[in-house]
């Protein structure tokens, strides 16, 4: 891929490649990609410098779909290869992209330790309540009585709470977006990637094809009605009580960020000394 | 006794009794005396307290195996120590030293024959203010060995920070014991060579930082902890980083996205973390990124015996991955080979961009040795890095299968790597000519490896050959050295890719072929017998951990089937 020479500023087709999408025409995670292209742009950094990493989904095909480095791992552990990668070299920005089934059931238990952790890392997620790629079966998100094959009748499971969980979790800053609105997705994106530490932004995406229903959601979501707070319990509250729909910075902690490699201070003849006889 | 060229002690007692740490300062003292040595250990399951035996080889030449049977067995207690038995074999010429106030020996070592002495070690501890039973028996053991007491003296004051005094008090007292009983003299010294005193796991660790690695992202694991422990400062050092994952799933993955940023990564585990491991050593095939593991194996399946050493994860880091997915496994074959073996695994899976396990296990990743000093390094092999090019393809198909690998940071080169099929510039295919061309130039990639000769230790001649690996090489050495000549041994060190050709060569003429390992279903066996042609007869002498192959159990099965 030819990146436009250094000196001028990047456009967000730049951050786009030429490979073309598997995603079903009306996907949600048209917008998404879209928004990430906005917010490299806005944020003024260069495709070479930015790393998009993902695990197995829908939603994670999206690396090869940016002309940023891209990293298209297994199923689940997109967050622990970004977290090699970012504490390894601190100098790129790293963004991670993932959706309800990778990251908050076969990933879930990254997803505890990455809010902990707090690496400098920005995490995407694509929440449909669904698993589109292997042909529609609930995911940790999906309403207990939504029926499928796999799940006639539903599964009569509470859905899993991703904010509530990110913020007892350590996340330090939290945010929901919806795809229909790419701008301020993109807004919400560029945000996060500017806030040290673990960025949390779920992105309300709906998948037209195994969800039809998720259209409405158009309808639905709506700017949260509250500044970010730092205050985790005001934050509990409002995740808790909140229509699932309110779109905007919830959360925005100061926790410092996971510590970056020190300088070398020891040659390794140094480190053999103990050793020696 | 006359001097002899090998001694072996073991002190054992219950959890606190300090026997291991007296047992490092009797290796110590063996070092500054200019022997070789070995300490290994063993436990109970006991997170705190509990048994525990610490056995240790003093030597006048280089070895890595136990010997048959132990000379002394001292105990500072007898408590549940007898569980531990078949791990110490004692004979008529033993000596059992023990507290007549912690009552007898068991009958599971008097048995042997071996003479018993019973020396109050509590009472004398007791003689002096702040002394410990431990330091009376080190003293004791030092003084059946015939070490000076110069050479005692300077590995007690290395080791110990607080009740120094009362310490070199107790071990004098226990040197003044010896005095008639039995002695176990060593001969001579070898002449003073620059050594290391250093564990599997320390060498390990060590052979990662000189191969380049400055990334490790590992979880706790008995018997790898150490491994880790020993890292986590010195790669700050160096200016690495470690960090403690949430589980081995995440390990690897962090270890694959450090490297995949250009930096050497790294992770040590067991057999349980290895398996959940394999996934994600498939991606590491598939994406082409390099990345080692260190296998430091126990007992399975499952948790097994998480404490104690058998060689019953080669199937797994062989044939794990799932596809077809080759990659590198290499086996240390002494203490000191824990260092040169991963130093290489570093560099092949740099070089060849794929992922390489190094199997080593808990009989290494835990001895203690004096080891010959090793050479320096003869520079870390690199990675293909990829230059600034008009349309880079990174997956492009190559004569050697390795391709130019594009760091992130460097402008015009963006590249996703991927588990996916794909075709040379990278993106997803489900194309067959992608599949098999991609296939061929992972495969092409270990075939086209020339790894010269190191990668098997072969000695001797004769028309019989012993053929090993890993921590059988030890033993299996010594058991030819009593036979005395005529018989091969090829300690296999690249156990993939296989070296059919090079294996054909090293036992030409060959009409008998013994296979020593140690795991129940003969896992390596199965392998040879998989991968190569082995000429002539062939025989397996095989059984699982945690016992150790004892020289002349090998010698013994030799030497059976020679007679018949």
């Amino acid at each position: 891929m030819n990146a436009p020479a250094a000196a001028t500023l990047c456009a967000p087709k730049d951050f786009k490649s030429d490979t073309k999408p598997v995603w079903c025409p009306g996907c949600g995670d048209y917008s998404v990609l879209s928004a990430i292209t906005k917010a490299l742009a806005a944020l003024e950094l260069r495709p070479e410098n930015v790393a998009v990493v993902s695990g197995i989904g829908c939603s994670s095909r999206i690396p090869a779909y940016t002309a940023c480095y891209g990293f298209h791992g297994v199923h689940g552990r997109a967050l622990p290869v970004a977290t090699g990668l970012k504490v390894a070299r601190p100098d790129l920005t790293v963004l991670v992209a993932s959706g309800d089934g990778d990251g908050y059931s076969i990933g879930g238990n990254h997803f505890l330790h990455a809010c902990r952790r707090n690496v400098d890392l920005t995490y995407i997620v694509m929440d449909n309540h669904v698993y589109g790629m292997t042909k529609g079966q609930p995911s940790p998100t999906t309403e207990p009585g939504w029926s499928s094959k796999l799940a006639p009748g539903g599964t009569g499971l509470r859905e899993f709470h991703p904010l509530v969980i990110a913020l007892a979790s350590g996340a330090n800053f939290i945010a929901r977006a919806y795809s229909g609105d790419p701008n301020g997705c993109a807004a919400l994106i560029a945000e996060a990637v500017r806030h040290p530490g673990f960025s949390f932004v779920e992105v309300l995406s709906p998948c037209v094809t195994f969800r039809p229903e998720q259209r409405e959601w158009k309808t639905r979501a709506h700017p949260a009605a509250v500044e970010p707070t730092d205050d985790p319990g005001r934050a509990a509250r409002r995740l808790m009580t909140d229509d699932g729909f309110n779109i905007g910075v919830l959360y925005k902690g100061a926790r410092p960020p996971y510590g970056a490699a020190r300088a070398p201070a020891q040659s390794l003849e140094e480190l053999a000394w103990p050793f020696r006889l | 006794m006359h001097p002899q060229a090998s001694v072996s002690m073991a002190l054992a007692g219950s959890g606190g009794a300090g026997v291991m740490t007296a047992g490092n300062m009797l290796l110590e003292a063996a070092a500054q005396a200019g022997y070789y040595g070995l300490m290994t250990r063993t436990s109970g399951p006991q997170i705190r307290g509990g048994e525990a035996a610490a056995m240790l080889r003093v030597s006048t030449f280089a070895g890595d195996g136990q010997d048959d049977a132990f000379h002394v067995l001292a105990a500072i207690d007898w408590q549940n120590v007898q569980r531990f038995a078949a791990e110490l074999p004692l004979a008529p010429h033993s000596l059992l030293v023990g507290d007549p106030a912690q009552g007898e020996p068991p009958e599971a070592f008097t048995r042997s024959g071996a003479r018993y002495a019973p020396v109050a070690l509590k009472k004398l501890a007791g003689e002096v203010a702040g002394g410990w039973p431990n330091m009376v028996a080190l003293g004791l053991l030092a003084a059946l060995l015939g070490l000076p007491g110069a050479a005692l003296e300077a590995a007690v004051r290395k080791s110990m920070k607080k009740g120094l005094e009362a310490g070199l008090a107790a071990a004098r007292l226990g040197r003044a014991q010896a005095a008639g009983l039995p002695q176990f003299p060593l001969a001579a010294p070898p002449t003073k060579a620059p050594r290391w005193l250093v564990t599997g796991n320390e060498a390990a660790g060590y052979g990662a930082l000189r191969g380049g690695v400055r990334f490790v992202a590992a979880y706790p694991i008995t018997p790898a902890t150490e491994l880790l422990e020993w890292l986590a400062p010195a790669l700050a050092g160096v200016g690495g980083t470690l960090v403690q994952a949430e589980d081995e799933l995440a390990s690897i993955n962090m270890a694959l996205g450090a490297s995949y940023g250009g930096v050497p990564a790294l992770t040590a585990t067991s057999g349980p973390g290895l398996s959940l491991m394999v996934e994600s050593l498939g991606l590491g095939v598939a994406a082409e990124i390099p990345v080692v593991v260190v296998d430091v194996m126990r007992t399975g399946p499952s948790t097994g015996i998480a404490t104690k050493s058998e060689q019953a994860d080669l199937g797994t880091a062989l044939y794990g991955l799932h596809g077809d997915a080759p990659h590198v496994v290499v086996a240390p074959n002494s203490v000191a080979d824990c260092l040169a073996a991963t130093e290489w695994a570093v560099g092949l899976a740099e070089s060849l961009q794929v992922p390489a396990i190094v199997l080593s296990d808990q009989y290494f990743g835990q001895a203690r040795a004096v080891v010959d000093a090793p050479p320096a390094a003869n520079g870390t092999s690199a990675r293909l890095r990829a230059q600034g090019a008009e349309g880079y393809q990174r997956y492009a198909v190559t004569e050697s299968g390795v391709s130019p690998m594009a760091i992130p940071g460097a402008p015009g080169l963006t590249y996703t790597a991927d588990g996916l099929e794909h075709d040379e510039r990278g993106t997803p295919s489900s194309q067959a000519r992608d599949h098999l061309a991609q296939m061929d130039k992972r495969a092409r990639k270990l075939a086209c490896l020339d790894p010269g000769a190191a990668w098997a230790s072969v000695e001797g001649a004769g028309d019989t050959a012993l053929v090993t690996f890993g921590s059988c090489t030890g033993p299996a050495r010594e058991a030819l050295a009593r036979i005395g000549g005529g018989i091969r041994l090829v300690s296999l060190r690249l156990l993939a890719p296989a070296q059919p050709a090079r294996l054909a060569q090293a036992l030409e003429g060959v009409k008998r072929v013994l296979v020593l390992e140690q795991n129940h279903s003969g896992q390596f066996l199965r392998y040879l017998r998989a991968e190569y042609e082995l000429p002539g007869e062939v025989r397996s002498l095989r059984r699982p951990g945690p016992l150790p192959f004892r020289p002349d159990e090998i010698r013994d099965a030799l030497a059976q089937w020679s007679a018949a």
